[in-house]
């Protein structure tokens, strides 16, 4: 990125601002009405892969499991809850445990066998190379 | 009741009263579960993109204070095509009504959430009284 860019961008950049109007656009105020099914995903693109991150903080990663299809990337787990012996009582709980079964939607398809995966701090980021099929091709224009 | 939440959505965090943030930042409020147990007193927290090196733990008096600084990561010519989360540091404050033993609270950060052990003050567990017959 251009020294320009920085500048015209600001020098703290937030890419989540551009989402904000949009989601405040879907779901009203957008700040606990939002629908998010479990995990929470945000997924990055450039031309030639796909970069997904989920935040899944207190999950074993080998339990992770991850899919391929096409174009959709599925992620499936477990959330263990707390084991709770007699006499032990819980004054909140808020953090969502469960299985889940999530289906990420990509902007094209992938080559399925050259997805890496890893888990660090509670996040899962898997990097999605585009097909080679799906990249855009680039046409010469020849002078007649 | 949690069986059947299957929504989660960060909240993020008030602006605290005493003034504003100097960092930049986004700041959530971890999403936690408290069990009270027969010595003590687990708090589990949240903090996905938190270590042990990032979170902050304070007790004084009675307030206990978790903070967890994340770094936020924008891969390189990557732009967001879609967005379920903010990236943001951790912040809540939680008032405690037992005596803790302050020297004895154990804090652990693994896979993002932070377990946090404050054991109960000796004066304060419950005892058992006997009772005996006349």
């Amino acid at each position: 990125m251009l020294w320009s860019d920085f500048e015209r961008l600001g020098r703290f950049w937030d890419p989540w601002q551009d989402f904000e109007p949009m989601r405040r656009s879907l779901f009203g105020n957008g700040r606990t009405s939002a629908i998010v099914e479990f995990p929470a995903v945000n997924i990055w693109v450039d031309g030639d892969d796909a970069l997904v991150t989920a935040e899944i903080p207190g999950v074993d990663p080998d339990t992770i499991e991850l899919s391929v299809v096409g174009k959709s990337l599925i992620l499936r787990g477990i959330r263990q809850p707390e084991e709770i012996k007699n006499g032990e009582t819980y004054h909140r709980q808020e953090r969502w445990q469960g299985r889940f079964s999530k289906t990420v939607e990509l902007p094209f398809a992938v080559e399925s066998d050259k997805v890496n995966a890893r888990f660090t701090k509670g996040i899962l980021s898997v990097e999605l190379p585009r097909a080679e099929a799906e990249k855009p091709k680039k046409i010469a224009v020849k002078s007649a | 009741m949690a069986e059947t939440v299957t929504e989660v959505q960060k909240k993020e965090a008030d602006t605290p009263q005493q003034g504003e943030r100097t960092r930049q930042q986004r700041v959530y409020t971890p999403s936690v579960d408290i069990i009270e147990r027969k010595d003590d007193i687990v708090v589990m927290a949240d903090m996905p993109g938190a270590d042990e090196k990032s979170v902050d733990i304070t007790l004084e008096k009675n307030v206990l204070t978790i903070y967890g600084k994340v770094e936020s990561e924008i891969p390189e010519n990557h732009r967001l095509y879609m967005s379920e989360y903010g990236v943001g540091d951790y912040h809540r404050v939680f008032n405690l009504t037992n005596e803790i033993d302050r020297d004895k609270i154990q804090a652990t950060v693994k896979n993002g959430v932070l377990k946090l052990i404050l054991p109960k003050a000796e004066t304060v567990k419950t005892k058992k009284i006997a009772v005996k017959a006349a």
